[in-house]
């Protein structure tokens, strides 16, 4: 990507984004008949910006989180999730993944860091929904809207959620609103990373910076630029050509299973209902 | 004449007919409390707006019984809602009614269907057609849901009927947060209701419900607009409220002395270009 690129259409209001996000989660939380949420706190900025919405759209004694390290996991991401949750003053507990996830790759020992990074991903997931069910709290999703265009997480992992305030959000500007709701600072500043393994970021496993692909995502999914108006603007052909297969190869993880249709009436397709539906 | 106006910007759950009436009749009676002679509610105020498969669900005939007690509200305030109508002949259309002294005095059936972006209308509803001004024991109106407003000559020719105060029902998404200037869809709007006012020398009502369906905000903002385009009241953003303004006609009348728009609109002329551009099309085939 070259110099000229613009930068100005990722600038978020980040007040009144706060406000619609609090608005969001009061409403969607009560008017299902709850006042409590659930949400696994990784020591990163998404879940922790999450954390802050849902302290302040629900109250803190009202919000649960639940921190799920791995062995491997950087011992400073568990010490900023505890610093997130103190801050707020939210209820938290510890949840250590590796007996669950140790004793299944016992029986797959050649499994590849993907299949690992997955898995617990996915157990994470059960012990947040078992705990949803155990105390009438809906789960929150912390994914951002870089990561579901690219595909850049765990399908029924980290992308399972009852509800999710920041999916809209591109990360430049999950940093914006982080600083809006005063979210640690150290938490803010470190750079992005999955955390499964030692020394690992989000950017160098990407190849590119958030702050470039959220400009082309900007430019090609919110303003539906062309290809052609996408290279005047200064971007590489390449690197268009890269992002635009990751978001069309990981549609599949944003939509539901896909449903062999038999019947006049066909589950989300002729048989189409609001989630809110009576709410 | 003068009178009174409230804006209920309600927040109704979707597809639960019962609970909003409730929601209606209590603001109808904190609209009287109020003062208002005339109560304003939001597009399809009775059912809630993505409505996708519930639209026969929740559909009214015109002569049913959750009308006719909004007909018996109407004996002490008038009320303009928004619902779902049942037509004799099983169409579904998005239906704002005017009620008044007991009797329905109007009914304006959506014309401009949106079914773009997050808009899916048409697959569910069918388009009114026709816009036509009416009587009230407060002048000439006109009535519009939401998308109509867009449409230039929806206004016009409630202007051109004769009305002097344009009802607009909506339940308008919220979105775009770009700007340090508040939610784009609201700024929108304002430009859009304060610009009829004025190129049609009328007061705009406008009702915007509040709430939030599947992750979509609807933000709220009503707004009584003077014929000069100036705002009267505006309710806040994206929370319940009841706003009430008092509408007097001397401001109608000292507008329309001042920039006497209306008198000197030439209807032969619009009408015979509009033909012949009509003409033009047929002949050329050209849509």
């Amino acid at each position: 990507m070259s110099g000229n690129v613009g930068s100005l259409g990722l600038a978020i209001n980040a007040a009144l984004v706060r406000r619609i996000l609090v608005g969001f989660l009061a409403e969607e939380v009560h008017k299902v008949g709850l006042k409590r949420a659930v949400l696994g706190l990784s020591g990163g900025i998404d879940s922790a910006l999450v954390a802050y919405l849902a302290a302040e759209a629900l109250g803190a004694e009202n919000v649960q989180a639940i921190i799920m390290p791995y062995k491997q996991s950087n011992p400073e991401s568990e010490a900023h999730a505890r610093l997130v949750a103190e801050r707020l003053g939210i209820e938290h507990c510890v949840i250590g993944i590796t007996p669950m996830v140790d004793a299944y790759f016992e029986l797959f020992p050649d499994a590849d860091s993907m299949r690992r990074g997955n898995k617990m991903a996915r157990e994470r997931m059960t012990i947040l929904f078992d705990h949803s069910a155990a105390r009438s709290a809906l789960v929150l999703g912390t994914s951002n809207k870089t990561e579901l265009l690219l595909g850049y997480g765990t399908l029924y992992g980290d992308m399972a959620s009852a509800l999710n305030p920041i999916g809209d959000l591109y990360k430049t500007q999950i940093w914006q609103l982080s600083e809006e709701m005063e979210v640690p600072r150290e938490v803010i500043d470190k750079k992005p990373s999955a955390d499964l393994w030692a020394g690992q970021t989000d950017e160098q496993e990407l190849g590119f910076t958030y702050k470039a692909v959220d400009e082309l995502l900007y430019q090609m999914v919110d303003l539906r630029k062309s290809r052609a108006e996408l290279l005047a603007a200064g971007f590489e052909a390449a690197f268009i050509e890269k992002i635009y297969a990751k978001v069309q190869n990981s549609h599949f993880k944003r939509r539901l299973p896909v449903i062999a249709k038999v019947s006049n009436r066909t589950i989300d397709r002729d048989f189409r209902y609001s989630r809110d539906w009576g709410k | 004449m003068e009178f009174i106006v409230a804006l209920a910007q309600i927040r109704p759950k979707l597809g639960c007919v019962s609970d909003n009436l409730a929601i209606i009749e209590a603001s109808v009676a904190q609209a009287v409390e109020s003062g208002a002679d005339l109560v304003v509610f939001p597009e399809l105020s009775v059912t809630g707006y993505f409505l996708k498969d519930l639209v026969p669900e929740v559909a009214l005939r015109i002569d049913s019984p959750e009308i006719a007690k909004l007909r018996v509200l109407s004996r002490r305030i008038s009320i303009a809602v928004g619902l779902v109508e049942e037509s004799a002949d099983c169409r579904f259309f998005n239906t704002a009614i005017y009620l008044e002294e007991g009797e329905i005095k109007h009914r304006h059936r959506k014309v401009y269907l949106p079914t773009y972006g997050l808009f899916d209308e048409q697959r569910y509803l069918a388009c009114g057609d026709r816009f036509r001004a009416f009587d009230t024991r407060f002048g000439r109106f006109g009535m519009l849901v939401c998308e109509d407003m867009w449409h230039l000559s929806a206004g016009y020719t409630l202007a051109m009927d004769g009305a002097t105060t344009i009802l607009c029902l909506s339940s308008s998404p919220g979105r775009g947060v770009a700007s340090n200037d508040g939610l784009g869809s609201a700024r929108a709007w304002q430009r859009l209701t304060s610009t009829t006012a004025m190129f049609l020398s009328c007061r705009v009502l406008f009702c915007n419900r509040v709430g939030f369906e599947d992750g979509v905000n609807f933000w709220g903002g009503s707004e009584i607009l003077t014929p000069s385009g100036d705002s009267a009241v505006r309710a806040k953003l994206l929370e319940e409220e009841l706003v009430t303004a008092r509408v007097d006609d001397g401001e109608l009348r000292r507008e329309r002395i001042f920039a006497p728009l209306l008198r000197d609109e030439n209807l032969d002329l619009t009408i015979r270009e509009l033909r012949r551009i009509e003409k033009e099309r047929r002949s050329a085939h050209v849509w």
